[in-house]
């Protein structure tokens, strides 16, 4: 803060009272958000650890015992169920790359005077509610829908009984589609960033196309590549919603268990246990991927 | 690029050595790179299609799944489905109280963060960014241990809080959770904007006499503003359309998307597909309307 122009200000008893609170002032303005995310962020993942390690039931009430049977469950009964949001995470994110970086790369360098329009349609389905978007996903793949139909009935490339819904396959395109755009704008941030002057130099130095792509372009990328990759893989970690309406009980992912364990069973130890594992999992993940892209700072 | 060469006539040696433009990345940059962009495009709105064309379908039975013929129907009853108007008006309430309370919340962090040197700045932003890197379930869930800890034997909260406020759950903690996971949003937004913004105009008005609160109100509020304004139009669309949070903490209350998620096992009534095309529409009529009053402004 500038000091008072008046020196008749600072009394000889100490710091004028709006000194006092101009040193307060970041303190004050911090105090009633920060309080909201210690108390409502913060303080529940420490009582749901405490539960995780709890025993007793929705109707008795539940007691600190310290037992660790809650994670010895989680860990013996539902190695399928991590398995599948590991794999169809893990796919998911890998297409949404595949198909996010061309786009990004496109809408970046050759957009023109159609960069806004097309960023506009990246971020269209935000505008529809996230469960309905999946709906659609099912109507459209459906055995009797448009997309089956289509391939079977009218091209023949797939045998009468062909189905897609309750597949993996169904899962991993619903998590795709919607977490795509959050692959496409980080991307697309990063490389509008980038100086095509850069690019020109490396091929005035004799780097080929594809060199010049390897060492300026995709280097310069690399904090949207972890931006990008990061908000898919996680949000499709703990999704549920494209398990439960796209897929059968046999692609249930770790998010299924969890909401079941909660909302359903009431087994709330051992859900808090699955959660604090598939938490940790991540934090433990995202720290490494930082550091072997070296883009920590990111993070900050 | 190669054409900047070419009238240098005493650097042919340069010209000869370089390798001539290969046409494979001619193609990939002329032609197959816009053509897998518009497939994407294609893919990234094919479903709002469907909702869309869908909500004109006089379809059979109780569920909107396959095609039988257009009908305005839905249209014409767009809300004609017991629950569905008070799931609509409580994401709205919600929606709107939830973007005032973290739009002042995180408008206040942000400034704090931009404008002041303080200790512990880089916990705060770890703070700030940890609910953003934290899986939507996790949070809901443990939101969950903690409302219902305040109503039962042996929970943390258990004495603290008032029994009642947080459990049986319902409104408030529906309102509580929405705040909190929007308020990193409107942190990081409202950040960004304040970073390009000139201390020497608030320094400028303090040295005209204008004591704090003044200088807040006529310099730095209107310059934060149109930051505060994306950041609160972010908030709002996230808590509209919150799912997975909200399903933890809602107890027997409904927002829309609770509602459609509890009805869609029973039935999938063309409305369904109708209230989702008119947020759309609109949204999509508000974002092209700012963009046209934008250009104007700009000419």
């Amino acid at each position: 803060m500038t000091a008072p122009s008046l020196p008749v200000r600072v009394g000889p008893t100490g710091p004028s009272f709006r000194q006092r609170v101009g040193k307060a002032t970041p303190y004050l303005l911090l105090a009633p958000g920060i309080l909201w995310l210690l108390i409502f962020f913060i303080l529940p993942t420490f009582q749901m650890f405490l539960t995780s390690v709890s025993t007793g039931s929705l109707d008795n009430g539940f007691k600190l015992t310290w037992s660790g049977a809650a994670y010895v469950t989680s860990l013996t009964k539902f190695g399928t169920q991590f398995e599948n949001s590991l794999i169809y995470g893990g796919i998911a994110t890998l297409l949404t790359f595949a198909i996010g970086f061309p786009v990004a790369y496109t809408i970046a360098f050759r957009g023109g005077r159609w960069k806004n329009f097309l960023l506009f349609i990246v971020i269209a389905p935000f505008f529809t509610s996230f469960l309905i978007r999946t709906i659609s996903w099912k109507v459209l793949l459906l055995d009797n829908g448009p997309v089956l139909g289509f391939l079977r009935d009218t091209l023949h490339l797939l045998p009468a009984d062909a189905s897609v819904i309750g597949t993996p396959i169904a899962v991993i395109a619903g998590i795709t589609y919607n977490f795509l755009p959050f692959m496409i704008l980080p991307l697309y941030v990063a490389l509008e960033k980038i100086d095509p002057r850069l690019i020109e130099a490396a091929n005035d130095l004799y780097a080929s196309r594809w060199g010049a792509f390897r060492r300026v372009t995709i280097p310069l990328a690399l904090p949207g590549i972890f931006a990008g990759s990061i908000l898919t893989f996680i949000p499709a970690l703990g999704d549920y919603v494209n398990a439960i309406l796209l897929g059968s009980p046999q692609t249930q992912m770790i998010g299924n268990v969890i909401q079941s364990r909660f909302l359903l069973l009431g087994d709330y130890p051992v859900a808090a246990a699955l959660s604090f594992i598939l938490m940790a999992a991540i934090l433990v993940a995202v720290s490494i991927y930082a550091r072997v892209l070296g883009t920590e700072q990111l993070t900050g | 690029m190669t054409a900047v060469s070419q009238p240098l006539a005493d650097a042919p040696a340069r010209t000869a050595s370089r390798r001539p433009p290969r046409r494979i990345f001619h193609a990939i940059d002329h032609w197959a790179l816009p053509a897998f962009t518009l497939l994407a495009i294609g893919y990234l709105l094919i479903p709002i299609a469907v909702m869309i064309v869908f909500s004109f379908n006089d379809y059979q039975g109780k569920f909107n799944f396959v095609w039988h013929g257009f009908t305005l129907q839905g249209w014409l009853h767009p809300f004609d489905w017991p629950g569905l108007p008070d799931a609509i008006k409580t994401s709205l309430l919600i929606a709107f109280l939830s973007t005032v309370g973290s739009s002042i919340l995180g408008t206040f962090i942000g400034l704090a963060l931009t404008r002041y040197n303080f200790r512990g700045r880089g916990a705060i932003n770890g703070l700030i960014f940890l609910p953003m890197a934290t899986p939507e379930i996790v949070m809901g869930a443990s939101l969950l241990t903690l409302f219902v800890s305040s109503g039962l034997q042996g929970g943390m909260l258990n004495g603290v809080v008032p029994k009642g406020v947080l459990f049986p759950l319902g409104f408030t903690t529906i309102l509580i959770a929405h705040i909190m996971f929007n308020i990193s949003y409107v942190v990081v937004t409202v950040k960004a904007r304040i970073a390009g913004f000139d201390r020497r105009l608030e320094e400028a008005a303090m040295d005209l006499g204008a004591d704090e609160l003044t200088t807040f109100w006529k310099i730095t509020f209107p310059l934060i503003f149109p930051g505060v304004l994306a950041a609160s139009l972010l908030a709002f669309s996230l808590s509209i359309d919150d799912f997975i949070i909200t399903s933890f903490v809602s107890g027997t209350t409904n927002t829309f998307p609770i509602w459609v998620y509890s009805i869609i096992k029973n039935a999938l009534p063309v409305q369904i597909n109708v209230v989702g095309s008119m947020v759309f529409l609109g949204a999509v009529a508000i974002v092209g309307l700012s963009n046209i009053r934008q250009a104007r402004a700009n000419r």
